[in-house]
């Protein structure tokens, strides 16, 4: 049994970790505007980007410098402070869910255990969820700060349609984890070895996880709160330079962290199939995990993106109608099947 | 109700089936046809490193031209700018002053000739008012501009170069009625003049 570090080299050590998910959640959210771009433009025969380096690779850069260049406009009758807690929360609360997901199988040097998660909260799941709810302050307070009536019904909009899809997100979680046994993601992850996906014993749960995986992240076609049609920008209609990119910012990388929360609880995680066949080392399996972790996370990505140019935006009450009287009775029935079979198989089975 | 013509439809409000009220069979119909366009070519020509072919005759930037000789042919009659339905067209005209025989084909011509290339809507109707054939448009794309002022172009870009060789060829454009006509060297129109001395106004007439 190896020892799992400790001391001096463990605070560096995981302060080394917090940084680099840190750094790569935003290189991805980075990387997936250009990608957002990239595939709505092929989806629709287009290019897309392809001024800024070759294939247009530098255009996050530019982007980011623009938003940084552009004038800062603060409204005379906005509340200034939550005005500027606004986006900062939301880009915050976005970044903070990182810390519980395992990236990969331990790493070993020295004889020494490496996790690849910055924290393995025994309550990972709840935290997830808290975390993620906190995040709907975001949104609320830049809409209501704004002193607008455009924002105000974003705000509203937003805050309304998180907490409904919550309520379904919630029980298909449940689900799971009556399914699992635990709330801790590593715990999650590391069951699903082999082929024994979650996807397999929750086939409805995911469904439901992911539609309201999409409704949180506030992603097409239930990007009602910022709908530009109706509200002009929605939450964000006031806000200008960084600001605004901290809204559009923590967009994707919510978009990433779902996508990463979604691959642990029902895609296996870091785990692939037969890997243990040609992978002994440790260390190249936790390589090899987080590829796979990663690659699984770009096609949940993708397949946010392929949505969102497929699917027209809800109506407000087709959304309400979804949420309530659809999500919620089914994610019920979801629970009301699976408690049973599991009772059926700790009862007969003796696990 | 009687129907008033024989297309119109009686609107149904069919009951959804059960597979169609679960909507996702046909989301993942509409996901299968934009996936199927991921792989198909785009339809875009990157514009400043390719051009897309255009045609002969596509009207773009105008052309003031001068004879064989390399006098300009504009007489500043101000036909092109009355016929415009843009209003695009602005001249000021000139006597020939004694010397400038090369450089005017007629006694009077355009001092100032400007053509605002924002207002202007590439119609032709200039080209077929000037009596003279001395404006065409030809198929060179106005490029780029960042002031509002440099899209008015005066006769430092409307007039074609002197050099032979650099003069811009718009016998494309031409009808065939025109190239008949020019066949015939007795119109004072089609006579090719040598710098040196005015045409003969009287000969011109004796002609027609």
């Amino acid at each position: 049994m190896l020892l799992v570090i400790s001391g001096t080299t463990f605070i560096i050590y995981k302060v080394i970790l917090a940084v680099a998910v840190f750094a790569v959640s935003l290189g991805v959210a980075a990387y997936a505007t250009y990608g957002e771009r990239k595939i709505a433009a092929f989806l629709q025969d287009r290019v897309g980007p392809d001024r800024a380096g070759p294939f247009g690779l530098l255009q996050p850069l530019a982007d980011g410098v623009k938003m940084f260049m552009k004038e800062e406009i603060i409204p005379t009758v906005s509340n200034k402070a939550l005005f500027i807690l606004g986006p900062s929360l939301f880009m915050i609360t976005a970044l903070l869910t990182g810390a519980v997901i395992p990236w990969g199988p331990d790493l070993v040097i020295g004889g020494e255990r490496y996790p690849l998660q910055v924290t393995d909260v025994n309550i990972g799941v709840l935290y997830l969820l808290g975390v993620v709810s906190v995040g709907v302050y975001g949104i609320m307070l830049g809409g209501w700060a704004s002193n607008n009536k455009y924002s105000l019904m974003g705000a509203l909009r937003a805050s309304s349609q998180m907490i409904s899809y919550e309520i379904a997100m919630g029980l298909s979680v449940i689900a799971l984890v009556m399914v699992t046994g635990t709330l801790s993601l590593r715990e999650i992850a590391d069951q699903q070895t082999s082929w024994h996906w979650n996807i397999i014993y929750q086939p409805l749960g995911f469904l439901i996880f992911f539609i309201c995986a999409l409704a949180e992240t506030n992603r097409a076609p239930f990007d009602l709160p910022e709908c530009e049609t109706e509200l002009v920008g929605g939450y964000h209609t006031e806000y200008s330079s960084m600001k605004l990119g901290l809204f559009l910012f923590s967009e994707y990388i919510n978009m990433f962290i779902s996508s990463a929360v979604m691959a642990t609880f029902y895609f296996g995680g870091y785990n692939m199939p037969f890997i243990g066949r040609w992978v002994s080392d440790p260390n190249w399996l936790a390589f090899w995990g987080v590829i796979f972790f990663f690659g699984k996370i770009i096609f949940f990505i993708f397949t946010f993106m392929w949505i969102r140019w497929t699917l027209p935006r809800f109506r407000y009450d087709q959304l309400m109608n979804l949420g309530w009287k659809i999500l919620i009775p089914l994610a019920i029935f979801n629970l009301a099947v699976v408690t049973p079979l599991i009772m059926l198989a700790f009862g007969k089975l003796k696990f | 109700m009687q129907a008033l013509t024989k297309r119109s439809k009686v609107v149904v409000n069919k009951q959804l089936s059960f597979v169609e009220k679960l909507y996702l069979p046909a989301i993942l119909g509409g996901m299968r046809i934009t996936l199927t366009h991921l792989f198909k070519k785009s339809a875009t020509v990157k514009y400043p490193e390719k051009k897309r072919a255009i045609s002969n005759v596509y009207r773009g930037q105008h052309v003031l031209k001068r004879d064989e000789n390399g006098a300009e042919r504009c007489t500043a009659c101000g036909l092109c700018a009355v016929a415009c339905p843009a209003e695009a067209i602005t001249m000021l005209s000139a006597e020939r002053k004694k010397g400038e025989e090369a450089l005017y084909r007629e006694e009077k011509y355009a001092s100032v000739y400007e053509i605002n290339m924002l207002r202007c809507i590439f119609c032709g109707l200039c080209e077929e008012a000037c009596p003279k054939e001395a404006i065409f448009l030809t198929n060179r794309i106005v490029p780029v501009e960042f002031e509002r002022n440099d899209f008015i172009y005066g006769k430092d870009k409307l007039v074609e170069p002197m050099e032979k060789d650099k003069r811009i060829d718009v016998s494309i454009r031409e009808t065939t009625e025109v190239a008949e006509f020019k066949k015939h060297n007795e119109y004072g129109h089609n006579q090719v003049w040598d710098g040196s001395k005015a045409i003969d106004t009287k000969k011109k007439k004796k002609a027609h």
